[in-house]
């Protein structure tokens, strides 16, 4: 059966200018990807899963355009001693990154295809991302198994002392980038990953994580201020038995940014937490859509997502538990919470839950509300003065999600910005 | 001190007269106690006085140490030294007590132009003040409010106070929800804070509270007016009598 028209002839004018790579280990799962997505064709506007967010911005086939940010600040984890991959518009920049050998992790680029003894990364590479488009198609991450240009592999054998920090400079003001990571982490292996950086005008950014019985992960990741800068990013996380994988997202500006995550605990008594922080001020989008499927038996999850919206600003939150026959024993809890400073912002959720099993403890919860009017002048009458007090009630509102992060020099790091940003956009 | 005149104020929403003029003056040093039945206005009077939104001002002054306070930000009227003790005090999720009491007192040094306290004489003088009231550190630690018993919120209450330091303190019916010893300690901590300097607005139902922090003067208030004023005695008067009795007299 064809594709609706519309939807092929957006899908290959957005195609037309891309390139295969070819060569290397990686090809027959690119080649796989492509047919996958000529047959689903790119996301429409009438797609169910884009009905909040237009794709639009991710199709238009022309070259994007987002002004850089002049950041007078230091980067988001600039003092925290880790090991630095960087990426300039999604090329890798060798000069600027630290030497890639680190005890307890093999570094390796997508783009070297000729890297030796790398089939684990075989393994992965397409397969956790085909797995997620099931049963909701994620199209934009098939394209990014199909023609991302690098990317990194990480297989986690140890506990590496230092942190993993991938950096997403942003230097043209029309860059299009589509990287591609793959990280497996071997049982009882335990390592923390960083992301941060707008990347480019345009990124198109797929995470595959496998993370083996007892393997530990944690994720934390703030998305550069660029105001203009689009972003569509994907993770596919499957969890062994008694792995953790615990991620956390902030973002800040963006006028579009979907982050979609997709995780499968697919062992007894894994854990899986994915949190989320923004705040958005005028021509912002940002778009949290979660997929995490329970398959084993006492397992965790915990969905925590907080979004502060002004100015016209839009959140949008889809986010599901599925608890497939036989996941008793499923402790499961979503929550997605909007503060809309004015009246002219929006936040649209669609929270789902869809059980199996009988014997499971699933919770969620969506609101959204308005700075308390009450605990504002409270703060007031101690002497705050009135931007204080909404920033100090703003941080608290995005406390829960913050504090998922379980590093604490992590969390206070992310949480200095916060207040920094806030204050100056007071 | 502070110097009300002939003050009158609507509920903004409902366009309804709560203080039908009200006339009072606090001097320094002096502890004034107002009195009256449900309904009579006293904390619609420490709201307007604090700048609570949904107060219309409609005639009269309030005025603190030469400040017309009516035109000041609730931050500025609290820089300049006001202070109420809320009779329910605000939950705040989130928010660090101690946090919040640090980020306040600077807030308001900043704005007199004062140095910031450093964390450690800050961390210095809260434990003791603390003590004092016995307040754990672990409500220190704990988001404002969240979980505190009654006792609790009143006396982290006057802790606030005791910090900020004001020249003019509004109590509004800190004795509410407080047993006896309770009671006896949040008194202990107004009376500490007692000086030549400072006034107290000390609003209550009840003589009880009267027992432990001795008013120089008792104001009856009714209907949205101040209608009999007196010594420490008319506060047992009504103890005795009711306010029926005091309300047909001056009728």
């Amino acid at each position: 059966m064809g594709l609706p028209e519309l939807k092929q002839t957006a899908t290959e004018a957005r195609l037309a200018g891309l390139t295969l790579p070819e060569g290397g280990w990686s090809e027959a799962a690119r080649r796989d990807a492509l047919s996958r997505l000529t047959a689903m064709g790119l996301p429409q506007r009438r797609d169910e899963y884009w009905k909040y967010t237009k794709p639009d911005l991710f199709l238009d086939p022309s070259e994007p355009h987002a002004a850089l940010l002049e950041n007078e600040e230091g980067m988001v984890f600039g003092e925290i001693d880790r090991l630095k991959i960087v990426f300039v518009d999604g090329v890798f920049d060798p000069d600027a990154s630290d030497d890639l050998s680190m005890e307890g992790v093999t570094i390796a680029r997508l783009a070297d295809s000729s890297a030796a003894d790398i089939h684990w990364a075989q393994d992965i590479y397409g397969v956790l991302e085909e797995r997620g488009q099931t049963p909701v198609r994620r199209p934009f991450a098939t394209m990014n198994t199909a023609f991302a240009t690098d990317g990194v592999l990480l297989h986690v054998t140890g506990k590496p002392s230092k942190p993993i920090s991938l950096i997403y400079m942003h230097q043209s003001e029309s860059s299009d980038a589509i990287l591609h990571h793959v990280v497996r982490v071997e049982p009882g292996a335990e390592a923390t990953i960083l992301e941060n950086g707008p990347a480019a005008a345009r990124f198109n950014k797929c995470m595959e994580i496998d993370v083996a019985d007892g393997g530990v992960l944690h994720h934390v990741r703030s998305q550069g201020r660029d105001h203009e800068r689009l972003a569509v990013t994907h993770m596919f996380a499957r969890l062994g038995r008694e792995s953790v994988f615990k991620s956390f997202t902030l973002t800040v500006n963006g006028v579009m940014t979907r982050n979609e995550c997709v995780i499968e605990l697919t062992g007894d008594d894994a854990v899986a937490h994915v949190a989320g922080a923004c705040v958005g001020d005028g021509n912002f989008h940002h778009d949290d859509t979660v997929f995490v499927t329970h398959d084993a038996v006492n397992c965790e999850s915990r969905q925590v997502f907080k979004k502060v919206l002004r100015n016209g600003a839009t959140g949008v939150f889809q986010g599901k538990i599925l608890v497939k026959e036989g996941a008793q024993k499923t402790d499961g809890y979503q929550i997605s919470q909007s503060l809309l400073l004015d009246d002219d912002s929006q936040f649209l959720a669609k929270p789902e839950l869809e059980i199996y099993a009988d014997d499971v403890a699933c919770s969620h919860g969506s609101t959204s509300g308005a700075i308390d009017e009450t605990a504002l002048f409270y703060l007031r009458s101690r002497g705050l003065p009135k931007g204080e007090a909404t920033d100090l009630l703003t941080l608290a509102f995005l406390a829960e999600a913050v504090e998922e992060i379980e590093n604490e020099t992590l969390s206070e790091d992310i949480v200095g910005r916060l207040q920094n940003w806030l204050a100056r956009r007071r | 001190m502070l110097e009300i005149k002939n003050l009158t104020v609507d509920l903004e929403e409902e366009d309804k007269q709560i203080l039908k003029g009200v006339d009072l003056t606090v001097e320094p040093g002096k502890v004034h106690a107002i009195m009256g039945p449900n309904g009579s206005g006293k904390s619609t009077l420490s709201y307007v006085l604090s700048g609570k939104d949904g107060y219309k001002v409609t005639g009269g002054s309030a005025v603190m140490d030469g400040l017309d306070l009516l035109e000041m930000e609730p931050e500025e009227r609290a820089a300049a030294g006001l202070f109420l003790a809320f009779q329910y005090p605000v939950e705040i999720p989130g928010v660090g007590n101690m946090t919040f009491l640090r980020t306040a007192v600077n807030a308001q040094r900043k704005a007199r132009g004062e140095e910031e306290m450093s964390a450690a004489e800050f961390l210095k003088v809260i434990r003791a003040r603390a003590k004092e009231l016995k307040i754990d550190a672990d409500m220190l630690k704990r988001p404002v409010n969240v979980g505190f018993s009654g006792g609790e919120k009143k006396r982290n209450e006057i802790l606030q106070m005791a910090m900020l330091e004001p020249k003019m303190c509004i109590l509004d019916e800190t004795d509410s929800g407080l047993d006896v010893d309770a009671m006896k300690l949040v008194a202990d901590g107004v009376n500490a804070l007692r000086s030549e300097g400072r006034g107290f607005l000390v609003i209550t139902h009840y003589q009880r509270l009267l027992d432990h922090i001795k008013p120089d003067v008792v104001h009856i208030m009714a209907d949205g007016r101040i209608v009999k004023s007196g010594g420490p005695e008319l506060a047992l008067e009504v103890e005795h009598n009711g306010y029926t009795d005091i309300l047909s007299e001056v009728a």
